[in-house]
């Protein structure tokens, strides 16, 4: 040892490169970590955020006492006036092929929508009028820039013809982005642009619902009872020991479980909310009581003696006075538990809520899906137009889960500010 | 070299009152703490003398063992802590910018309240220091010095059978015979004190305090207590702490015997405290 | 003075039979048995289907086979129309993705933990924990689907780019999205063991003229270990047991290979090809995938009791 404080030998210069590099491995480790979280949410907002718009495309509709007689609106054919119209558009597409191209600018919707019009709209019948229709998927994907247009025309969905076509229509400003309503309206579909997540929400809904009604009561009441009446021994132990397991276990065991127990032995419907909200509600249990026994244990013990002081009796101590109090913290726990419910996937789809679910569920009985699953789905499918709607849905299913924690985190900053 | 004595609100003797025998090894002029808005030390002004026991005394909260961790700068690990002023070390500022806090804590060791053994094994504890300062490069020098510094500390006896043992079965007072032997194993030149017997029973305590006084032999020792005591049994010069400031200091005797303030003999004799 | 009569002071017990207290107590009784009855249920359940499903291929065919191909055949007398069902190709593949996963979980999260307990300001500690608990609030569909639409091909292109042959359902790209899923458990936990090592420690090895970093390697990590120990355990435990990322993200043939490069299927992957779709209830292909199911809960109970266990009595250690 040397008596100045000050020497730098290149042992000590050594050990300060250590630390120093030692500090920089941490602030590397979370550089890494937050940038995965930002390419992967910029990722999925850069490419879902196209789904919110779609294409639509005006064609000039005869809509003549020839075309649709208005003594006979059913008898018409919606789906050869919009044809006509194309054709009328661009009259020298000839070949059958190229023709079919041709009709496939606008979705399979358009003579839907158009027969729909017609029925509404009776007395403005007869003329020329100019239609907005749902263009293609193709259409859309194109005109968000989705396609390669240099590339070979081998190689994309839409050929040089279409592409040309496309063009004209453009340039006569016949082609327009619109806010897509409909992708929060209507459920599942074939046909990419018409699909929308309605029924996976309301599948969803359901199931959370079925889900809390089952496990807020039990995992409050389970709570109330380890925390406040169990007395310490190998029973209380062994329901610890049990929900801190039951708390790690693999969400898809618990899909097991359901489909074991509550299909095949209960007989309970396959795909609907009600198994559904059924197993998420056993996977969120643990979750609840976990949280809601914190929650008492905040409570401080002198609000027990004062209700017991003036002659309460244990039960009513509980439940008059520190439930009450307990009660933003266990609602704290119960959100952040549905917050996960929601998100979870794989239990769900071993009880068959995978099917493709066109319309809306009315009940808990009927088959559903639900909004993860129907990212799944779409994620799964070939078609680049799904991959986009699987996106956007990612986006509405994060914005619930920011909605729900911080509604938990307004919660637990009142709780805090009381005791 | 002078070893002051003065009073450090209104200085009543003379600044400086030659004790020809001890040289100050460490001398604080002016010193301030502050704990963000509060200032927990105001103008303390001391001399060290070198190779002497030193016990800063004083109601809890009177700032000395604020004083004691200024030393060795283990204020710097609270945020909000400020220090001002001087203190200098062997006639070196260890505030200066160009100092480097972990070759000054290698020469300023510690010893704490509770004795805080690292959980491995008694081998391992005295070893710690000689390796990350780099002290011993061969294996046997190591265990030499580890050899010696449980000699210094009195605990050799006791454990060297069982050198590998966990450092956390021993006892209080062994665990802090350890703690000892730990903060020699460096060869600092000064070692803090802080309440080191605060927390072992009576004849735990009466081992550590020889210890304490064969050490001065080799090392500059400052020992903060709460035992009047203690203060008395180990030390040759007393700081006496109140409320912030350094109200009186002097030789162990002196103070005990004669002090100059009211308020150091109020504490003494168990008026406030 | 007389002693006054204590009128109405009566303090002997009136048994009253209360049916709304005793059906509250029997409720709150019941509700606490809910827990239990779920993890007997999840035994019995799947050790009733996996006992069917041994009946049909032996327990040591499963366990040490290693061939995996559960189709069974359409007519009876196809080749190989009983399929086969060694478990080991899905075993391997499920430890080569977690292996993956945990090698970048490790030492993100462990570093990112050291960090923001030992050396972070509060105000950067105050947003960057958040942060990453937003990894964990994140649904593993969403990993799930950033791994196979975008990870997967940028590693293939990475990897091609390199000359390297890369599946397009690589082990690796799973296995990353999941270690970053599993980052946050692991920070999470191990902060919190760190932050309960005693601050004398700390005092004693910064005392002695040890460097921040030396303290922490030295005596806070070793001190820390066993409850760091329980925390990787758990996150082991998480990505045995994952589902979603490895069912988009992963493959479907039964490869048994180290390679991360190539394409490997997992426990999980299995159980959901073999459970959705169309179903014959008592096929000897159903029936495995409980029997899968059963070997994944009680490997990952396994880690989870060891886990916890190692982690409660650290805490009793140092409270």
């Amino acid at each position: 040892m040397t008596d100045s404080f000050t020497q730098h030998s290149p042992h000590l210069a050594n050990r300060h490169a250590a630390e120093i590099r030692f500090q920089w491995a941490g602030r590397v480790a979370i550089f890494l970590a937050l940038a995965f979280l930002f390419v992967m949410i910029g990722s999925i907002f850069y490419k879902g955020t196209g789904a919110f718009w779609r294409t639509y495309v005006a064609l000039d509709i005869d809509l003549s006492k020839d075309a649709i007689d208005p003594q006979d609106l059913a008898g018409a054919s919606y789906g050869g006036l919009v044809k006509k119209a194309l054709k009328a558009k661009f009259p020298d597409v000839k070949a059958r092929r190229d023709r079919r191209k041709l009709y496939g600018l606008v979705s399979s919707d358009a003579a839907f929508a158009l027969r729909k019009w017609a029925e509404e709209n009776p007395a403005e019948l007869g003329g020329v009028r100019k239609f907005w229709f749902v263009a293609s998927d193709d259409v859309d994907v194109l005109r968000k820039g989705g396609i390669d247009v240099e590339g070979k025309e081998s190689d994309r969905r839409v050929s040089d013809k279409e592409l040309k076509w496309v063009a004209t229509l453009a340039a006569e400003g016949r082609i327009e982005q619109r806010f897509n309503w409909a992708f929060f309206t209507s459920g599942d579909s074939r046909e990419p642009e018409l699909a929308g997540i309605l029924s996976a929400l309301v599948g969803s809904a359901w199931s959370l619902l079925v889900c809390f009604f089952l496990s807020f009561p039990v995992g409050i009441m389970a709570a109330i009872y380890l925390e406040e009446f169990s007395k310490k021994g190998w029973w209380s132990d062994l329901l610890e020991v049990n929900i801190n397991n039951l708390a790690a276990v693999p969400s898809i065991v618990f899909g097991l479980l359901g489909l074991a127990i509550f299909l095949n032995t209960f007989g309970l419907p396959r795909s609907s909310p009600l198994v559904g909200g059924m197993v998420l509600a056993l996977m969120t249990l643990p979750t609840i009581i976990i949280a809601a026994r914190a929650a008492l244990r905040a409570v401080p013990p002198s609000i027990r003696e004062a209700a017991l002081g003036i002659g309460a009796s244990p039960l009513q101590s509980t439940f008059h006075h520190v439930l009450p109090l307990a009660m933003p913290g266990m609602l704290t726990g119960a959100i952040v538990g549905m917050a996960r419910a929601l998100g979870e996937t794989a239990p769900l789809l071993m009880i068959g809520m995978v099917a493709f679910i066109a319309d809306v569920p009315q009940s808990i009985l009927e088959p559903a899906t639900a909004l993860p699953v129907q990212i799944f789905l779409w994620a799964d499918s070939p078609e680049r137009a799904f991959l986009e709607k699987a996106s956007a849905a990612i986006i509405v299913l994060l914005f619930f889960l920011v909605v729900m924690n911080l509604i938990a985190i307004v919660l637990r900053r009142r709780m805090e500010q009381r005791f | 070299m002078a070893y002051a004595l003065e009073k450090s609100d209104a200085a009543q003797l003379g600044p400086s009152e030659a004790v020809a025998s001890d040289p100050a090894l460490i001398s604080a002029v002016d010193v301030d703490v502050f704990y963000g808005e509060k200032q927990a030390l105001k103008g303390i002004s001391l001399d060290v003398p070198e190779h002497r026991v030193t016990s800063l005394i004083g109601p809890s909260g009177c700032g000395k063992t604020t004083f004691l961790r200024c030393l060795n700068r283990m204020n710097d690990l609270i945020d909000v802590c400020r220090v001002e002023g001087e203190i200098k070390i062997a006639g070196q500022n260890i505030y200066a910018p160009e100092v480097d806090v972990v070759s000054l804590r290698a020469q300023v060791g510690m010893v704490f309240q509770k004795p805080n053994p690292f959980p491995k094994s008694i081998f391992e504890n005295v070893a710690y220091g000689p390796r990350i300062h780099g002290l011993a490069s061969k294996k046997s020098d190591l265990q030499g010095t580890v050899e010696a510094s449980l000699k210094r500390a009195g605990l050799w006896e006791e454990v060297s059978d069982r050198l590998d043992h966990p450092a956390t079965a021993l006892s209080g007072g062994q665990q802090q015979r350890l703690c000892i032997a730990r903060a020699i194993a460096v060869e600092p030149k000064v070692i803090l004190m802080d309440e080191p017997c605060s927390a072992l029973d009576p004849i735990a305590t009466a081992h550590i305090e020889e210890l304490i006084d064969e050490l001065r032999q080799k090392f500059t020792i400052i020992i903060v207590t709460h035992s009047m005591q203690q203060a008395a049994r180990v030390s040759q010069h007393t700081a006496f702490f109140h409320m912030g400031v350094l109200v009186e200091h002097g030789k162990t005797e002196q103070i005990f015997t004669t002090p100059n303030d009211e308020r150091t003999e109020s504490y003494i004799t168990g008026r406030i405290g | 003075m007389s002693v006054s009569r204590a009128q109405g002071f009566d303090i002997t017990h009136k048994r009253k039979l209360n049916i709304a207290a005793l059906a509250v107590h029997g409720m709150m009784i019941l509700s606490a048995l809910v827990a239990v009855l779920v993890t007997v249920g999840i035994v019995f359940s799947l050790a009733f289907e996996a006992w069917l499903f041994f009946e049909k291929v032996s327990f040591w065919d499963f366990l040490f086979g290693t061939n995996w191909s559960p189709q069974t055949a359409l007519r009876a007398d196809q080749v190989g129309a009983s399929g086969s069902f060694g478990a080991i190709p899905l075993i391997t593949g499920t430890l080569l993705i977690s292996f993956i996963a945990m090698a970048i979980a490790t030492p993100i999260g462990l570093a990112s933990a050291i960090y923001l307990a030992e050396y972070a300001q509060k105000q950067t500690r105050d947003v960057v924990k958040p942060l990453l608990e937003v990894l964990a609030g994140i649904p593993t569909v969403v990993y799930g689907f950033f791994a196979a639409l975008t990870l997967a091909p940028f590693i293939r292109m990475t990897g091609e780019g390199a000359g390297l042959e890369v599946a397009s359902e690589s082990a690796l790209a799973a296995g990353v999205a999941m270690g970053i899923m599993i980052v946050p458990l692991i920070s999470s936990l191990s902060d919190d063991v760190i932050n309960s090592v005693p601050q004398s420690l700390r005092d004693a090895s910064l005392g002695m003229g040890a460097t921040h970093s030396e303290t922490i390697r030295k005596v806070i990590l070793p001190a820390a270990l066993p409850g760091i120990a329980g925390s990787l355990l758990l996150a082991t435990s998480t990505a045995i047991g994952e589902t979603m990322i490895v069912v988009m993200a992963a493959g479907l043939a039964a490869n048994m290979t180290l390679n991360p490069l190539d394409s490997v299927t997992t426990i999980t992957v299995q159980i959901v090809v073999l459970l959705t779709g169309d179903q014959e209830f008592d096929s000897a292909k159903t029936l495995s995938a409980f029997a899968l199911g059963l070997l994944l809960f009680f490997a990952t109970l396994a880690l989870n009791v060891t886990a916890l266990k190692i982690v409660k009595r650290f805490r009793e250690q140092y409270d």
